[in-house]
Order: C-alpha cells, then sequence, then structure tokens
C-alpha cells in the first residue's frame, strides 16, 4: 500500500506528510507533477507549499499539470484523495472540491495554531473523529478564506459536507475564533462520496507532541485508514 | 569614472599598478565591487584576526560561504549571517526579501539543505509613520520570501530607536544541516572544467548593489538608487536549491559558487582564486533577461537566484537534463585555466583579463584611526537617577507596553516557522530549538544585539551579548558550540565610529574566548549612517547551540502551573541600570555606563542553565526588564499569576547579566543551583506585594497589544 504525494515546483509540505504518514505507520512516496500513471497509488495527498509560485492565482497553473488529469482519474474511482493548504486550493481550481480560497481578511500571512470543530465524520479526512471533538492543528496560509457561491454553500451544509470549522478553544463558532475569515468558518470539505477531501490547516504539522499538538493524527489516521481499504498491490 | 564606482584615486593608481596599464571599462567595474567595503572588509579585515576561530568540531570556518561544524555521526550544520540594511531603506520589501535569498544561497552552497532562518530587524520609533511603513514592508518582504521558497523563520529580535529611522537594521541567518559527505566547497579545480550559470537570467537590476548602496551613506537623494536594489523571486530559489541538493546527491559538482553581491565577476574570481587557477567567461554565453548589456553590466549585475557550477566536461549533460527538469534555466559560460588569469570575452573580443587573485586578495586593507568619542564621559555621567520607591506594577504597565518587550507574535505568525517539522521550541522564547530527526541531537539558536548598551561602551556592550545568547540557548538544554557576528556600525572613515568597531570586537571575542566557543563567520556591515548621523555601534551574535542527547520536554515558557516555586539563579546586584528597559522606559535616561560581564560566573549560569534544562519545565533568561518582566511573560504565556514577597524594587527591575528564572515544581530542591526562591506560581495577579499588584488580564492585555495597537 503506497501513498503519492504529489510535489510541484513549488510545493514544499512533501516531505513533512511522508514523515507523518510514516509516524503513522504509511508508506508514503514522492510523485513528480510530470508523473501520468497512478494506478499503484492506495491514495493521494497535495501537500502545502507554492505550487508553480503561486503566479497568477494560488493553484491556477498547478491544475493544467500532467498528474492532475490522473489524480481526477483516481478521484473518480472512488480512492481517497486529500489536498492540505495548497493542495486544497488546487482540488478547488481542478473542481474536484467546490468554492476557492481568498486572502485572509486581516490581508497577513498566518502561522499559528487554531482550534477546529468535527462537523462530520463523513470523508477520509474525519472518519476516525468524533463530531463535536475540538482539535489543536496549526494554520499557514496566507489566502485561507474559504468562498463559495450561494447554491454551493448550500449544498455544503445540506449534505454535510463542512468536515472541520474553526472554533474557540470550547468549540464555540464565533467570528473571533475565525482566523481568515472563512465563510462559515469552513476550514475543511469533502466532495459528495466523501473521498476527495481538502483542509487549510496543516495536520502533519500536529502528529507528534514534541512539536505541540498531535491532534493531527486522527485526520491523517483516517486517511491512512481509507488508503488501507482500498488494497491497492504494491 | 572611477569615482562615480565609489572607489578612490589611491585604489585606482593599485588597479593600474597590478595591471600595469589603465583598466578597461569592464575591469575597472570589476575592481570598484571586488575592492568595495561591503565585498573585501578592507576597513575591518585587520581586526576581524581578533576572533578566536578554532574549535576541534569547526569543520569550515570564516571565508567561505558559511561557517561549518561538525555534530557527530556524520551530521554537520552550516550557519550564516548577513545584512541587507541599504537595500531594505531603499525598498523594504524586496531589501528584506533578497537579503533572505541571499542568505539561503550562501547556504545550500554549501552543500546544505537550509532548514531555518532568523531576522534580527531594528527600526525608529513607531510613533513616525515612515518607521511603521518599514517594519511592514520589511516583514512582508521577510515572509513573502522565505514562506513561499519553503524555509522556515524561527524569529529574531526587535530593537527601536531614533538612530534607525534613517537606517534600519536588517539582519538574517540561516542555519543548514548536511551529511559530511554533501560538503561543498568553491574552490575550482581542473583545468577544461566547465563553468555553467544555473538559474535566474541576468538582468540591469543591483547593478553596483554591494559598491553604491552597502558601501556608502545615505543622503536625502537616496531614493535615487532604488534601481541598485534587486528584486527577488522566491519561485525561482525554491526550485535551484532543489536542483542544487539533487545535483550534490549526484555527485557531479566540482564545486559552485553563488551569485550575490558583484555577481559573475565575485563568483567567478572567486572560484577560480580559492582553486589556484584562472577561468575563460564567455558573455554571449551568459542568458539574459534584455538585449544590449554593456560587459560591465552583465559582470556587476546582481540579479538574484543564480549558481556558478564548476563541472566536469563529462557531466554536463546530466546537469544540463537536471537544470531542465526543475525548470531553471542553464548555460556554459566559462572554462577552468591555469595561470590564475580571470579573461572575460564578448562577441571574440577580449574585454577583460586580470589576475583572479588580485580582485580578491589585493584589495586594500585600511587601518583607520581611532578615536575615543569625546562625548563618551558627558554620556557616562548621566546615568539613570533612581528614585526611592517603585511601584513596580505601575512600572510593569509601561514596560510591557514597550514595542521592544511586548508579544512579537504580530511579527512572527507572518513567518511560516513549523516547516520541516523540527520546530521544538519556536518563536517567543529565548532560544529556537530544533530537533534533527532520526537522531537524539537538537539544535538551539539565538540572535541578540543591545545597541544602547553598546554605544554607553562597546566593549561591555559587545561582552554582553555574546554571553546573553548563550544563555537563551543554555536555557533549553544546549551548550553554546559556534557564534557569526554581524557587526552593524556607522561610517568607519569616523575615528569615533573605528574606536566602537574595535571595542565592540574585543568585547565579543574576549567573551567568545572566555566560553570556549569559536566564531565560524560574519559579516560587517559599514557605512549605516544618514545624513551625517551614524547608528548606534550595533554588533548582532547568532548564537548556535547544541545537545545531544535533547532534553525530553525542553523548557518553555507557557509551562508554569499553580503551585510551582519560582527561583532565580545567578547573582542579585540591583545596581545595574545603565541601558536598562526600566531606565530607557521608565525614566527616560539613556546613559550611564552598563555593568561588565563576570565571565566565571557566567560559565556558571550556563552550566547550570544546562542542568535544570533537563527536569525544569520553565527556564528563562532574565534581560531587558529585569526579573519583574521575565516573571510576566512566564506568567502571562502559562496563563497563571505569581506571589513575589520582595522588599527592594531594584532587584526586580535591573539587568545584572547571567542570570535566569527557574519554575520548578512545589517539593524540588535545586540549592546549589539557584540562589534563592522568589516565590509562588498562582492566583490571579503579579503580586508584589508593597511593591504593586498587577492583575494578570491587565497585565496580558497591555502585552499582546504593545505591537498591534502601533501597527493596526
Amino acid at each position: 500500500m503506497t501513498v503519492a504525494v504529489i510535489v510541484f515546483p513549488g510545493t514544499n509540505c512533501e516531505h513533512d506528510v511522508v514523515h507523518a504518514l510514516g509516524v503513522l505507520g504509511c508508506h508514503a512516496e514522492l510523485v513528480w507533477h510530470k508523473e501520468t500513471d497512478l494506478a499503484g497509488a492506495s491514495g493521494v495527498v497535495l501537500p502545502g507549499g507554492f505550487a508553480h509560485g503561486d503566479y497568477l492565482r494560488t493553484g491556477a497553473i498547478a491544475r493544467f499539470s500532467p498528474v492532475m488529469t490522473e489524480v481526477a482519474r483516481l478521484a473518480e474511482l472512488g480512492r481517497p484523495v486529500l489536498g492540505v493548504c495548497n493542495g486544497f486550493q488546487i482540488l478547488c481550481e481542478a473542481g474536484l472540491l467546490p468554492g476557492a480560497l481568498v486572502a485572509n481578511r486581516s490581508l497577513r500571512f498566518i502561522c499559528r495554531p487554531v482550534h477546529l470543530r468535527v462537523e462530520s465524520t463523513g470523508s477520509v479526512l474525519t472518519a476516525a473523529a468524533t463530531i463535536g471533538d475540538v482539535l489543536r492543528i496549526p494554520l499557514n496560509s496566507y489566502q485561507g478564506g474559504f468562498v463559495a457561491p450561494a447554491p454551493d454553500l448550500a449544498a455544503l451544509e445540506e449534505e454535510g459536507r463542512v468536515m472541520l470549522r474553526y472554533c474557540d478553544p470550547d468549540g464555540a463558532v464565533t467570528d473571533t475564533a475565525n482566523p481568515n475569515g472563512s465563510t462559515g468558518a469552513i476550514a475543511a470539505i469533502a466532495n459528495p462520496a466523501g473521498n476527495v477531501a481538502g483542509l487549510m490547516p496543516h495536520p502533519e504539522r500536529a502528529v507528534e507532541a514534541i512539536l505541540g499538538s498531535s491532534d493531527g493524527a486522527v485526520l491523517l489516521g483516517s486517511f491512512v485508514a481509507a488508503a488501507v481499504a482500498v488494497g491497492v498491490a504494491p | 569614472m572611477h569615482r562615480n564606482l565609489g572607489m578612490t584615486d589611491d585604489e585606482y593608481q593599485a588597479v593600474t599598478g597590478i595591471l600595469d596599464r589603465s583598466p578597461a571599462p569592464a575591469e575597472l567595474a570589476m575592481y570598484s565591487v571586488m575592492w568595495s567595503e561591503h565585498c573585501s572588509y578592507k576597513s575591518s579585515r585587520v581586526w576581524l584576526g581578533r576572533f578566536p576561530t578554532t574549535a576541534p568540531w569547526v569543520v569550515v570556518g570564516p571565508g567561505e560561504n558559511a561557517g561549518v561544524v561538525d555534530l557527530g555521526d556524520g551530521w554537520l550544520a552550516a550557519l550564516r549571517i548577513e545584512s541587507h540594511n541599504h537595500p531594505s531603506f531603499v525598498e523594504p520589501y524586496q531589501g528584506a526579501a533578497t537579503g533572505v535569498g541571499g542568505i539561503l544561497r550562501d547556504i545550500f552552497t554549501m552543500g546544505a539543505r537550509p532548514i531555518a532562518l532568523w531576522d534580527p530587524i531594528r527600526f525608529g520609533p513607531l510613533d513616525e509613520p515612515r518607521n511603521r511603513y518599514m517594519l511592514k514592508g520589511v516583514v512582508a518582504g521577510i515572509a513573502g520570501y522565505g514562506n513561499a521558497v519553503g524555509v522556515p523563520t524561527l524569529g529574531g529580535e526587535i530593537e527601536f530607536a531614533s538612530c534607525y529611522a534613517g537606517n534600519p537594521l536588517v539582519n538574517v541567518m540561516a542555519l543548514g544541516l548536511l551529511r559530511r559527505e554533501q560538503l561543498v566547497l568553491s574552490a575550482a579545480s581542473g583545468e577544461g572544467n566547465i563553468a555553467l550559470l544555473l538559474g535566474a537570467a541576468t538582468g540591469r537590476d543591483g547593478i553596483g548593489g554591494a559598491s553604491i548602496l552597502a558601501s556608502a551613506s545615505f543622503d536625502e537623494e537616496s531614493g535615487a538608487k532604488r534601481p541598485s536594489v534587486q528584486i527577488g523571486d522566491p519561485f525561482e530559489e525554491k526550485k535551484l536549491i532543489e536542483a542544487c541538493l539533487e545535483l550534490y546527491q549526484r555527485g557531479v559538482v566540482v564545486s559552485i559558487q553563488d551569485l550575490g553581491a558583484a555577481g559573475i565577476s565575485c563568483a567567478a574570481a572567486e572560484c577560480a582564486a580559492n582553486g589556484g587557477m584562472g577561468m575563460d567567461v564567455t558573455l554571449d554565453a551568459v542568458h539574459l533577461r534584455e538585449p544590449g548589456m554593456t560587459p560591465a553590466e552583465i559582470l556587476m549585475s546582481e540579479s538574484q537566484e543564480r549558481m556558478l557550477a564548476i563541472v566536469r566536461p563529462d557531466d554536463v549533460a546530466e546537469v544540463l537534463a537536471l537544470a531542465e527538469k526543475w525548470e531553471i534555466d542553464a548555460s556554459a559560460i566559462g572554462t577552468v585555466t591555469t595561470g590564475g588569469t580571470l579573461r572575460v570575452f564578448q562577441e571574440g573580443t577580449l574585454v577583460a583579463a586580470v589576475p583572479a587573485a588580485s580582485l580578491t586578495e589585493d584589495a586594500p586593507r585600511y587601518e583607520r584611526p581611532r578615536r575615543r568619542p569625546e562625548w563618551l564621559d558627558a554620556v557616562w555621567a548621566d546615568a539613570p537617577v533612581l528614585p526611592e520607591h517603585v511601584d513596580v506594577a505601575e512600572a510593569l504597565r509601561l514596560l510591557l507596553d514597550d514595542p521592544a518587550l511586548g508579544d512579537r507574535s504580530w511579527i512572527s505568525e507572518q513567518y511560516d516557522h513549523q516547516l520541516f517539522l523540527n520546530t521544538v521550541v519556536g518563536p517567543g522564547h529565548d532560544g529556537s530549538l530544533l530537533r534533527i530527526k532520526g537522531t537524539d541531537k537538537g539544535l538551539a539558536v539565538s540572535t541578540d544585539g543591545d545597541g544602547l548598551r553598546c554605544r554607553l561602551d562597546p566593549h561591555r556592550g559587545g561582552a554582553r551579548i555574546v554571553w546573553e545568547a548563550a544563555l537563551n540557548v543554555a536555557v533549553t538544554g544546549a551548550r553554546p558550540y559556534a557564534v557569526v557576528d554581524n557587526l552593524n556600525f556607522g561610517n568607519p572613515e569616523k575615528p569615533e565610529v573605528m574606536w566602537q568597531f574595535v571595542e565592540a570586537i574585543e568585547g565579543m571575542a574576549q567573551a567568545c574566548q572566555a566560553m570556549e566557543v569559536p566564531v565560524i563567520g560574519g559579516n560587517v556591515s559599514f557605512y549605516n549612517e544618514t545624513d551625517g548621523v551614524d547608528i548606534h555601534p550595533t554588533p548582532v551574535v547568532g548564537m548556535l547551540g547544541f545537545c545531544d542527547p535533547m532534553p525530553p520536554f525542553p523548557p518553555r515558557l507557557d509551562r508554569a502551573e499553580e503551585g510551582m516555586a519560582v527561583w532565580l539563579v545567578g547573582p542579585e546586584t540591583g545596581s545595574d541600570f545603565a541601558g536598562s528597559a526600566f531606565a530607557r522606559v521608565v525614566l527616560g535616561n539613556e546613559g550611564g555606563r552598563p555593568g561588565d560581564v563576570d565571565p566565571e560566573q557566567g560559565r556558571r549560569t550556563i552550566a547550570t542553565a544546562i542542568e535544570l534544562a533537563g527536569w525544569s519545565p520553565v527556564l528563562h533568561d532574565v534581560s531587558a526588564g529585569g526579573v519583574a518582566v521575565a516573571l510576566a511573560e512566564i506568567c502571562i504565556r502559562s496563563g497563571v499569576g505569581v506571589t513575589v514577597a520582595e522588599g527592594d524594587w531594584r532587584l526586580l527591575l535591573d539587568e545584572s547579566p547571567h542570570r535566569m528564572l527557574a519554575v520548578l515544581p512545589a517539593e524540588a530542591d535545586p540549592s546549589g543551583l539557584a540562589t534563592r526562591r522568589l516565590g509562588a506560581m498562582g492566583g490571579e495577579a503579579l503580586d508584589f506585594g508593597l511593591l504593586g499588584v498587577l492583575p494578570l488580564g491587565e497585565a496580558a492585555a497591555i502585552w499582546r497589544n504593545a505591537l498591534p495597537r502601533r501597527l493596526g
């Protein structure tokens, strides 16, 4: 069982994702963005960073990288696909998830731990979590404000596809606890099948207590369990 | 013409002597930049020899792109500090951004992956709109470049004083990690080897940056120097880092040099001279951003994100293929030759032919006159007058609101400080602590400077910052291991500035000797003056600490709990107020003579810190603001108050060196280590009894707002 961690020019969280998955007992390999065959991958992670320099618009060039056709095919097959931060932005640009990410309302980059409330367990990101749990996970982005057209937002809410919301340490969703101005304090969403998920915070930065929190393990652990279930022969 | 390039008549004569003829325009351009203060250290070099530079663990000392030390088990660390003061004043965002880019190239030139950055920065007071603009621009530039290039920024320090209004200081330090077999040096060898220029296209940006910007003073015309500032592209640099690291891994690079100040001239001359070789360079092969550039412009351009790699002819195809994979441009621009001459051709015409070593080694050296400033006696006489009684709570209200003492999150949250999953102790602590994955080893880092104290006494001030930096790494459990320094000073042609410079070096060197820590690299930034006003003498040290094994739970400021006891470690004098935060902020006094260091005590406190770091939840260096501010920081970060029974306010606010606070479980007995028990954690206030009570919520609000309320 191997998870493919996609590397675009400008990606920078790829080694961290491989390390964190390794801590959780999952083998992962770096895959260059020009690869066109991911048939052997039981799951795909699009890690954070600045793919293609974030030039033009975050994710706007990356969606045209050769590997993205294959990522879309695996998503269609129901294999777990996870986008973290820049990876989330790319999934939105590629149309695999609805909405877009815009500049933080402070117009400043934000790197600090935030609190997230689990809203649904219906995705490869949250299956092992418990609804109402509060997780403490680092955020690290300039364009982290989630927006979407009203019909998409309504569908996300009605179909229970909002996976995580920004909240305070006690789990209350408040405006002051919303770090970047995301609509509905949305931090993570999934597609209708739940196999494609994206989030702005970085769970790979929170799987070891010595780095400040291990709350990300339940999220990446959900993803790993889904990848194991796919059971593609290596 | 040579005067326009920043060269003196005597220096021009020296060039004529070396060449035995008048220099051609391209040659003059090369000498003017390579012999500039910035590149040649001509005013400082005679003094830099005072620093101790050897230790058994030093692999590469001063002189290469970065210093390198041995961490055991095949691991090496590379460390380098630089300044980008003048470019940042002219254009804050790009000046700071390209400073980050440049320092990273120095690190990966050595074969190391850059793993962390620190940015010590200094500005004029924030009540001036221009200084706020400078700070915001510099921080945005550091964040914009560092975050995107994918190297975390773990901290730095910040100071404010009016002398920095016309000349902000933007220093940047980078740390790299490598395996011993990956170490690469810059000496070109092997006749017939090919010089490949990798990375960005060469344009007209940054021409003469080193000689015109970095080696001269400012006046009101300085805005016209904006074209001398380079423009950075972190995406290009990121690709260049990954490409170079893969080249090293494949072993296809003989040597490599980054293109920084003086561009191709400097890189080619240093590669050739360090290897005792020469080089033929063909400018037609250089990939250019715009047509019609003259030879001098191509040679002097400081376009960013470029490297010069020396490659065996057989490996050229592999290197070019790798460059294509990483989507970076590469062109063969030169050939290594014997004979030691650097020859430059354009369209078949020889446009320059100079002895390569003359550019680097024959630069003039000046032992400039020195004179103790006449104003110093008056400044010493103006010592702070201490009141009989001070309400410590009231003093804390002012101190915690000072932008240099308040919460720095407004800045550090704009920096990615966690990438690579090494950050065990991050911004907001005395020192950063990084783990080395797959080992028990840890690297601690601190940067420290103290412009005001160094103005009052450069010798003592210089010594104090080294001791403070050492204690800052020791409280994470690391022993001081290596130092880099960035010497920011005024105009060296003024004898008073040279006196400050040499005094500071002596003070720093003595401190390094006393703790047996080698200096492995440094940088000198002179001409930090605007309209004839020099900055405070501001040496900045970067201290690398090393621990193996790392403490299982290294001390942090936020781990104090109700019921724990607070202990003071180190001497109590109650008398060191010259240059203190209390004198500056509360009394409005910036005079007097600061106390001296005590090497014996310094070593003892450091040893105690390393021992206590193994089991103390909180260890905190006592520095600006004394015991009172150190306590407030622990209380605010931990969310718990403290009760201190102390009759003398002086003991809570003075800043004598070599001291720290330890917060320990109530039952712990640190006798023999700690000086005395100050009080107990608990409650909702900083309770100093008769000396005042400050509610914790109020203290936290003041501290957290110190920067945001000024910056918005």
